[in-house]
Formats: C-alpha cells, sequence, structure tokens
C-alpha cells in the first residue's frame, strides 16, 4: 500500500470508534424513530406496524401542536436573549481580568457539578411562599404577605437562564480571549473613544462566540422538559412535555415519535442556517 | 452452605484491594470495564439462559415513604431470611413505568408496585402477565376476596399479581385555611372555588382529574353522561389551581410549605402528612377515589423467587409492618386477621373485608377511554 493510500485511510480508521458509536447510538434509534412515526396505536394500545400518515398529518395539521411549537421558540428565544445579555458582560469581565482568570471561570464551571434537576428545584426554595426571598421581604416589612412568585412563564424562563447562561459566557469568553486587544489600543489611537472602540472592534469580532452561545442556549432551552414540569404551572407546557405525555402518559410511541422528529426538525434547520454563515468551526472551538 | 455473592459483593471486594495495594490502578479500571462490557454483550441474550440464577429479585415502586416501609420492613428482613436481594427501583408514575417495561428486555424488571385495577388490565393486553402458582403463596387465603374478584376477571386462568393495599385518593386541605366543615360542605367543589384561586392544587393525572370533573359535575365517575361539562369542569380547575403535582413528594411539599391550600391527595400521603405534625385535613368525598395496589410478576421474571417474596410480604407480620409505615391499610382481610392498632385508624380503613364503602374505577370502562380522554386532557390542560 502506497504512503498516500495509507495516509487516507488513518483519519477513518482513528475515526472508526466514534462513527460507530455515532451510528449505533444516534442514526439506529433515529431510524426506529423514524420508522416508528409512520405507525399507528390500536385502540386495545399495542403498536400497529404498517404504513400510516395519520400521525404526521395530525402532528402537522392540528393548531394545538403548532401553537405549543411556537411558544416552544418564543421561550427559547427570550431565554437566549437574556443569556447574550447576561452573559456577555460576564464573559467580557473573565476575559479582560487578569491573573483570576482561572478562578473565575472554575467558578462558572461550578454549576456543572450539581445536578440539573437539582438546580431547577432550587428555585422552588428560593422563591416559594416560605422561601428565602420572602422571608427576607417579610422580615425587612417591604412585603406584608408572601409574593407569589414560582410556577408561571417567568419562573421557566428564570430557570433556563439557570441552567443555559453558563453556555453562553463560555462560548463569548473563548471568542472574547482570542480578540487581540492591541486592536482596540489601535482604535483608541486612531480616536475612538472605548465605547466606540467596543462597539466597533471587539463586538463585531466577538459575534461569532455570541452566535454559536445562542445556537447552543437555543437549542437546549428549545428541547427542555424538565424546567417547566418543575417551574411552571397547569398550563406552561414545552413541545418536548408533549413528545413526554404522548410516549409515557398517552404510551401512543407513534405520535410522539413524529413530535419529537418535528422539533428536530425545526431545530436542525436552525442549525443548518448557523452553519451555512457562521460555520460549526465556532461551536466546536466554544464546546472545547 | 455457600452463599452466592452478587455483583455488588464483587465490586466491593474489587474495590478493597484496590485501595489496600493488592491491585494496580489499570487492572483495576480494566476489570470494571471487562465486567462493564461483559454485562452489555450479555444482557440482550440473557433471556435464553435455560438455567437461569437467582440471586437477586428486581421490585419497582412509588418511591418516598412507601418505598422506605417496602425496604425495612419487607426486602430487609426477605434478604436476611433467604439470601436473594431485592433489587429496588422507583417511578413517579405508571404510565411512566409501563413505558419503560415495554422498552425493557422479558426479565430485566420483575415486581411491580402497581395502582389500580386498570393498571392490571394494561399490563395484561400488552401481553405481559406470568402465571403465579397460589399454592407457593399460601398467605394469598388471608387476602379479601373482593381484591381479588376483579385481577380474575380479567386473567380467569391464573393471576400474575397479589392485591397487597388499597387507599383512596381524597380531599387534603390545610385546615388553618379551609375547615372541616366547610369542607364537607363544600366536597370535591372546593376544587373550584374561586375563593381558593391560586391556592388551589391537582394530581396532573387525566384519570383524577377526569374522576373529579364528574364528581364536581355531579355525575357517576364510572358511567359519565356529559362529558363536555366534566371538560368544563376541569378547565375551571385548571384556571384556579396554582401548580399540578406529579410526585407523592411534590404534594407532600406543596401542602406542608403552604404553596396551596387544597388539592385531591393520596390518602397515606396525607396520614404521613398528619404524622409528621402538619395541620392537614383529609376528606373523602361521595364516590370519592377508590383503588386497590398489586404486587405485579411481570412477564419473563424468575417467578418462584417471586412467588416466594410475594408469600413472604403477604405474611400478616410483614404485612402488617409495610402498612403502618406506608400508611395504606393492607390487603388482608381484616375479619380473618388481627391488623393490631394503627391500620384501623387509617384513612379508607375496611374493617368489614368488603370494602363496599369504597368506590373503585371500573378498568373497562376506563381502559376503553383512555387514548381519547388522556389525549384531550393533554389538550385542556394547555388551555384548550
Amino acid at each position: 500500500m502506497s504512503v498516500e493510500a495509507r495516509e487516507a485511510r488513518q483519519p477513518w480508521i482513528l475515526l472508526s470508534p466514534a462513527l460507530t458509536a455515532l451510528v449505533l447510538l444516534l442514526f439506529v434509534p433515529l431510524l426506529f424513530i423514524v420508522v416508528y412515526s409512520f405507525w399507528l396505536r390500536s385502540a386495545a394500545g399495542a403498536d400497529q406496524a404498517g404504513f400510516y400518515l395519520d400521525n404526521w398529518r395530525e402532528a402537522l395539521g392540528d393548531a394545538f401542536y403548532r401553537d405549543i411549537l411556537l411558544g416552544t421558540l418564543r421561550i427559547a428565544a427570550i431565554t437566549t436573549l437574556v443569556c447574550a445579555l447576561m452573559g456577555y458582560p460576564a464573559a467580557y469581565f473573565i476575559a479582560r481580568s487578569k491573573g483570576n482568570k482561572v478562578l473565575l471561570l472554575l467558578l462558572l464551571m461550578l454549576p456543572f457539578w450539581i445536578s440539573y434537576i437539582i438546580r431547577t428545584m432550587s428555585w422552588i426554595n428560593i422563591l416559594g411562599t416560605s422561601g428565602a426571598l420572602n422571608s427576607v421581604l417579610l422580615s425587612l416589612g417591604i412585603v406584608s404577605e408572601p409574593l407569589r412568585m414560582l410556577y408561571n412563564e417567568t419562573t421557566v424562563i428564570l430557570g433556563l437562564v439557570h441552567f443555559l447562561l453558563p453556555f453562553m459566557v463560555l462560548n463569548v469568553y473563548v471568542s472574547l480571549d482570542g480578540i487581540d486587544t492591541n486592536l482596540e489600543d489601535a482604535a483608541n489611537s486612531l480616536g475612538a473613544t472605548r465605547w466606540q472602540a467596543f462597539t466597533q472592534v471587539t463586538l463585531p469580532l466577538s459575534l461569532p462566540g455570541l452566535a454559536a452561545g445562542g445556537l447552543l442556549c437555543f437549542v437546549l432551552g428549545a428541547g427542555t422538559y424538565i424546567t417547566p414540569l418543575v417551574l411552571g404551572g397547569p398550563r406552561d407546557a414545552m413541545f418536548a412535555n408533549l413528545v413526554y405525555e404522548a410516549i409515557i402518559t398517552q404510551l401512543n410511541w407513534p405520535l410522539g415519535s413524529a413530535l419529537s422528529l418535528m422539533l428536530l426538525a425545526v431545530l436542525g434547520v436552525l442549525v443548518a442556517i448557523y452553519n451555512r454563515y457562521l460555520g460549526m468551526a465556532q461551536l466546536a472551538k466554544g464546546l472545547g | 452452605m455457600t452463599k452466592r455473592i452478587d455483583d455488588t459483593t464483587r465490586y466491593q471486594r474489587l474495590l478493597d484491594r484496590y485501595r489496600e495495594g493488592d491491585l494496580d490502578r489499570r487492572s483495576f479500571l480494566g476489570l470494571i470495564g471487562a465486567a462493564g462490557m461483559a454485562y452489555g454483550m450479555q444482557t440482550p441474550f440473557a433471556k435464553y439462559a435455560s438455567a437461569q440464577s437467582v440471586g437477586q429479585v428486581r421490585f419497582d415502586g412509588w418511591g418516598g415513604v412507601v418505598s422506605e416501609a417496602f425496604r425495612e420492613h419487607a426486602f430487609a428482613p426477605f434478604t436476611s431470611k433467604t439470601g436473594t436481594e431485592v433489587v429496588d427501583g422507583t417511578f413517579s408514575g405508571g404510565d411512566e413505568y409501563l413505558a419503560q417495561v415495554r422498552a425493557s428486555q422479558p426479565g430485566e424488571y420483575n415486581i411491580a408496585h402497581l395502582s389500580g385495577v386498570f393498571d392490571y388490565a394494561r399490563y395484561a393486553n400488552f401481553d405481559l402477565t406470568t402465571a403465579l402458582n397460589l399454592d407457593n403463596i399460601p398467605n394469598m387465603e388471608l387476602v379479601m376476596t373482593r381484591l381479588v374478584e376483579p385481577y380474575r376477571a380479567i386473567t380467569p386462568d391464573a393471576l400474575s399479581a397479589v392485591p397487597y393495599d388499597y387507599g383512596t385518593t381524597g380531599l387534603a386541605y390545610n385546615r388553618k385555611y379551609i375547615s372541616d366543615e366547610e369542607m364537607r360542605e363544600k366536597g370535591a367543589s372546593i376544587l373550584i372555588d374561586e375563593a381558593y384561586k391560586d391556592r388551589i392544587g391537582g394530581w396532573s393525572d387525566w384519570r383524577t382529574r377526569v374522576w373529579y370533573g364528574a364528581l364536581q359535575t355531579g355525575q357517576d365517575p364510572n358511567n359519565i353522561e356529559d362529558m363536555d361539562a366534566v371538560w368544563d369542569a376541569i378547565r375551571a380547575h385548571r384556571d384556579l389551581a396554582l401548580k399540578y403535582w406529579g410526585s407523592g413528594a411534590e404534594l407532600m411539599s406543596l401542602l406542608a410549605e403552604e404553596e396551596i391550600y387544597v388539592t385531591e391527595g393520596w390518602s397515606g400521603r396525607i396520614a404521613a402528612l398528619q404524622e409528621q405534625g402538619h395541620d392537614i385535613g383529609y376528606y373523602d368525598p361521595p364516590n370519592g377515589f377508590g383503588w386497590q395496589e398489586c404486587l405485579f410478576v411481570i412477564k419473563g421474571s424468575p417467578v418462584a423467587a417471586c412467588e416466594e417474596l410475594l408469600n413472604f410480604m403477604l405474611a400478616p407480620e410483614t404485612s402488617i409492618a409495610v402498612a403502618e409505615g406506608q400508611n395504606y391499610p393492607p390487603a388482608l382481610d381484616a375479619t380473618k386477621v388481627d391488623l393490631g392498632a394503627k391500620i384501623p385508624t387509617l384513612p379508607a380503613f375496611d374493617a368489614t373485608g368488603t370494602l363496599s364503602g369504597l368506590t373503585f374505577a371500573d378498568p373497562a370502562y376506563w381502559n376503553g377511554n383512555e387514548a381519547d380522554w388522556s389525549k384531550t386532557f393533554s389538550r385542556v390542560q394547555r388551555g384548550y
């Protein structure tokens, strides 16, 4: 075998464990879900194999699913925006700080050491009727009776921001850290104010990181179901909750499969748009 | 007699050897990895083993105080007596658990603490039953006949479960804000009383919502004639409720923290709250939701070991201790067995052995409407 042929094979050999895992753990199960989405749930509860378009007709044609999907995208968009507004200054501060950068990054990673569910439930102890915040407000005499803060859409968004903020900060930080600070100095020396240097030099250069963080926050936020379950009221649900209910409560795996593929397709289109204009390299850098 | 060691003991011994320096880190991790790989490789084929040895039985239940009672009063003594380990898992709802069982290999799940006769019927529909030999479970003679009959009607040839306890889903209320008199006067309608807006809770289970919707509209839950009225009552409750709870732990937390003042609740959990000193009242309205629970042996399980465990669990001393721990009366007939002092004080207790005072869900009626009602509830819950 020639050296060129051997070199051409090497990447595939090195990639083969990852590719095998991807095929077995992602593509094959996905294929099962695709097949399932064309089956039917029989009246007795057992699934009826075949090729039926009923689930897809229902998933695509029913206003109920469309409304919840749009609501989910709206909540994910608000969450992403809040994460960007809160995450950018934090990332900027970490990137420009001297000496304690490692400590700050460690603090940023700290929430990941605690289970996502526990972190979400912690808000009940903070915002509940007898939670920490109400106790402080009552003891200071600011309110006469506990404020109702839990179990609404705002607390769902709060829980999502709590969960997703570190993803945004990390991505923006990686982007900002790679920008040569001499560029800002050069802008200043040419007469730009600090604000102008930031808006015309630093911010545009860091946009790929912001976009990568935004994409991650949006996709993860749109796919969550725990947060609305724990922090939402009776009406608060995201699309993943409908998938959960179809599969777990109604035992309607075919419809649940169609719904999950629908969500996957919508989020897949967003990822494809991101990849078309910004490329996945920035995302890999942020995650790395 | 040589006692067979289980996987946990094997792991512990390996860990001890590593900690004591008999084993280097590479060998230790290699052995753990090899064990994991061997387990992963053999699991799909384990069902074909013709002479499967039984060192452990898996049991899945409702978690919280219920599982604690099972662990302390049933599993630990059973393991001490027989050497068979009971691996105990939990679930938050029967629907979720059935989905897991359907996706599993036969034999992966063994015994489940299932609620309602409708669950038994669903498992039978999915061909998940097994045939128990009641000669191996002599303590079945002590069980109330009324609790066995519904299961026999579904699988006349052989039972796949033994009844274990019963209870009700009644109205739980905080006495600081709602008096006993007001509760008796308003009954199930208190859950749609605007005076308690945002202080009302409810289980996110579609069956319970429909059952209470029927009570609120003055209908027989086992023969609902005006379903639109029931959905309207569920909508009214949804708009007044602060939170749909999803587990017994969440129910207890919402009541104990005074996030909600009134909700329907499981009798045993409310009794547990009362034991903890919370001033929570409990009231079963007329036609309140009665249910029975069973220990169901799932298809593919080691039947002999499961029968041995079931007989042990039905023994009066075990059954009474578990019942006192989980606060649900046992399935044992009070006319045949002396149930002690505490059990007669538990909510829903029946001293006659007939359970004539409780209304149970008709499994054929409820399972026949499951697909339609569970789907509709999902929409109603979201504002439709």
